[in-house]
């Protein structure tokens, strides 16, 4: 195994993965910089691919001038919160019927949970969307995250967490007269805090970046959560990419943070409920 | 597994407590999948009126409108042709970085993180950065075009070609998750047997083809699976990008359920709700398949 024979190699490696690298993530880039580009830029053909007309964080304010960003900025957190937070709760709570408690039938039980997950959402779309309206809840934060409040991948990952856990500490709490909430959340929760973290992102990711239900539940711009508002900026001015890439930016925002800081959060969630 | 050594004391509060922990998850799955579930398939057997009313039973009728109605033949040719477009193009390039980034050089790390990143965008966001790339007039893909002297190209308008900028764009928002699965993959691969395959002379292309990809193929099958039924459910790029046309060309399923169900007020929810049936129908198939392929070795997430 010489390095010197795997050099020449690497350096194929290199230059592979450094084209791949320019082109897969030219989206990326185009879209972060172009949120910082004047039209003068943006709308000349060829279009510039770098700022050769001054900087112009402008596009921020006119995005917000639009359309009410802060307004959806701040449903889209309501609605990413309460889904996240619901979830967490829901499955946690399941789960631990499913691991720790004497449950009749469990298997036809988790069975239930399980056929949740084969069920496409847009399959039941219709139903949905006439009893939140039925029930008067369009444009509202409600609306949004009611029927996302419970989830069979939450309640499958968390399981898989709880059934490592060491039977001996649960005997232990048991003998120490811990009721079953108590040792739920004074030894199990704290003890399975990168499965919860794994969960939560996974929900905040996924309620965040929502599209189609919140399209439908929503017509009030205020009421709208960013991802519809950002679709909308393009229609509202399609002559101003730099603006509407600016939306773009702010709802990416949050997400993108996540992918590069929670990684390996993101990682165990999918090596959890995907592959075992 | 579980709680059989201790007391069971036949107490009635203590058998229903279980249930109490078990109740806000089946409250909501209730509530918002399996009686939606039942009225989707009540809604698919009857006829709606234009305010989207249900008027009463008519039997088949909605589903043998489907048989018969060549737009909605076209609507599963256009989907078909869309999951193919996306799926496989999109395992074969993630499959391909994953295998690079295995490469002990340095900046993997960086190119890892790097190459995850377009697993943050929405699919409105993304879609969106794509109009910008693809507008005809100004847009950079164009502009790329211009140097080699190629013509304009109008992407998301012509017939022939917008299912396949649909379908790229669409690649691009599903590489970074099946990266980040196959990564996960070949990091749990056993070490001793790629050594082993190593120290008997397998190395480079061989390697990869021989040892590595039969191992990974859990992963490849669960991709394809989860990729399929991902596919089947998209919309948003579809909304944003082409609003289906033109020409219908990238009516997908599930836009078509939309059109019919909530577009321009259609509340067509009778025969909405049969395509729905037929969506239903495809991916518990698939799912299925799944099952009876690789039993427990994998699970849909």
């Amino acid at each position: 195994m010489s390095a010197a024979r795997r050099e020449p190699r690497h350096v194929g490696t290199y230059v592979v993965l450094s084209v791949l690298f320019l082109v897969l993530l030219f989206p990326v880039y185009y879209g972060i910089v172009g949120s910082f580009m004047g039209n003068a830029d943006l709308n000349s053909f060829p279009p510039k691919l770098w700022p050769q007309h001054g900087l112009f964080p402008e596009n921020y304010g006119n995005a917000l001038r639009i359309i009410p960003l802060g307004h959806q900025y701040l449903n889209s957190v309501l609605q990413t919160a309460a889904i996240a937070g619901g979830q967490l709760l829901t499955s946690l709570f399941a789960a631990y019927a499913f691991v720790f408690l004497d449950l009749r039938w469990r298997g036809l039980w988790f069975g239930v949970f399980l056929a949740t997950m084969m069920i496409p959402y847009e399959s039941i779309i219709i139903p949905n969307y006439l009893l939140i309206s039925e029930l008067g809840l369009k444009d509202t934060i409600a609306g949004l995250a009611l029927p996302f409040l419970a989830t069979g991948f939450g309640t499958f990952l968390l399981r898989q967490a709880f059934m490592a856990f060491p039977t001996e500490l649960r005997d232990a709490a048991r003998v120490d007269g811990a009721s079953n909430l108590r040792f739920l959340f004074s030894i199990l929760l704290p003890l399975n805090r990168p499965s919860l973290a794994a969960l939560g992102i996974w929900s905040a990711l996924s309620a965040w970046n929502m599209y189609f239900w919140p399209l439908l539940v929503t017509e009030a711009p205020s009421h709208q959560t960013i991802q519809i508002g950002i679709s909308q900026l393009q229609t509202a001015d399609s002559g101003d990419p730099g603006m509407v890439l600016a939306g773009v930016v702010l709802a990416l925002a949050p997400t993108l943070l996540l992918v590069i800081f929670g990684q390996r959060f993101i990682v165990r969630g999918l090596t959890a409920g995907a592959v075992k | 597994m579980g709680t059989e050594g201790t007391t069971a004391r036949p107490r009635p509060l203590q058998s229903l407590l279980p249930y109490a922990y078990l109740l806000p998850a089946l409250v909501v799955f209730a509530v918002f999948i399996f009686s939606p579930l039942v009225k989707s398939v009540i809604l698919s057997v009857q006829g709606t009126d234009i305010l989207g009313n249900p008027t009463g039973f008519v039997g088949f009728v909605n589903y043998t409108k489907l048989v018969t109605d060549s737009d909605f033949l076209k609507v599963l040719g256009v989907t078909a042709a869309f999951t193919v477009l996306t799926v496989v193009p999109s395992i074969v390039i993630g499959l391909a970085l994953a295998l690079l980034l295995q490469t002990r050089i340095r900046l993997v790390r960086f190119f890892r993180t790097g190459f995850a990143l377009p697993f943050a965008f929405s699919v409105a966001t993304a879609s969106v950065v794509f109009q910008v790339l693809y507008n005809p007039a100004s847009g950079v893909l164009n502009g790329i075009l211009s140097l080699v002297g190629t013509g304009k190209v109008d992407w998301l308008t012509n017939p022939d070609l917008a299912l396949w900028s649909v379908s790229a764009a669409t690649v691009w928002m599903q590489l970074g998750y099946n990266l980040l699965v196959l990564s996960a993959g070949l990091g749990a691969l056993p070490e001793e047997v790629i050594e082993a395959a190593r120290l008997d002379g397998a190395s480079g292309f061989r390697l990869q083809r021989s040892i590595v990809l039969p191992l990974l193929t859990p992963q490849l099958f669960f991709l394809v699976v989860t990729g399929t039924i991902h596919s089947l459910q998209s919309f948003g790029q579809i909304k944003i990008l082409t609003v289906g046309g033109p020409e219908n060309r990238t009516t997908t399923l599930v836009y078509s359920i939309y059109e019919q169900a909530f577009a321009n007020n259609n509340s067509n929810y009778g025969y909405a709700s049969a395509q729905a049936m037929v969506l239903l129908l495809i991916v518990l198939i698939v799912t299925a398949l799944q099952f009876g392929v690789l039993e427990r070795r994998v699970f849909y997430r």
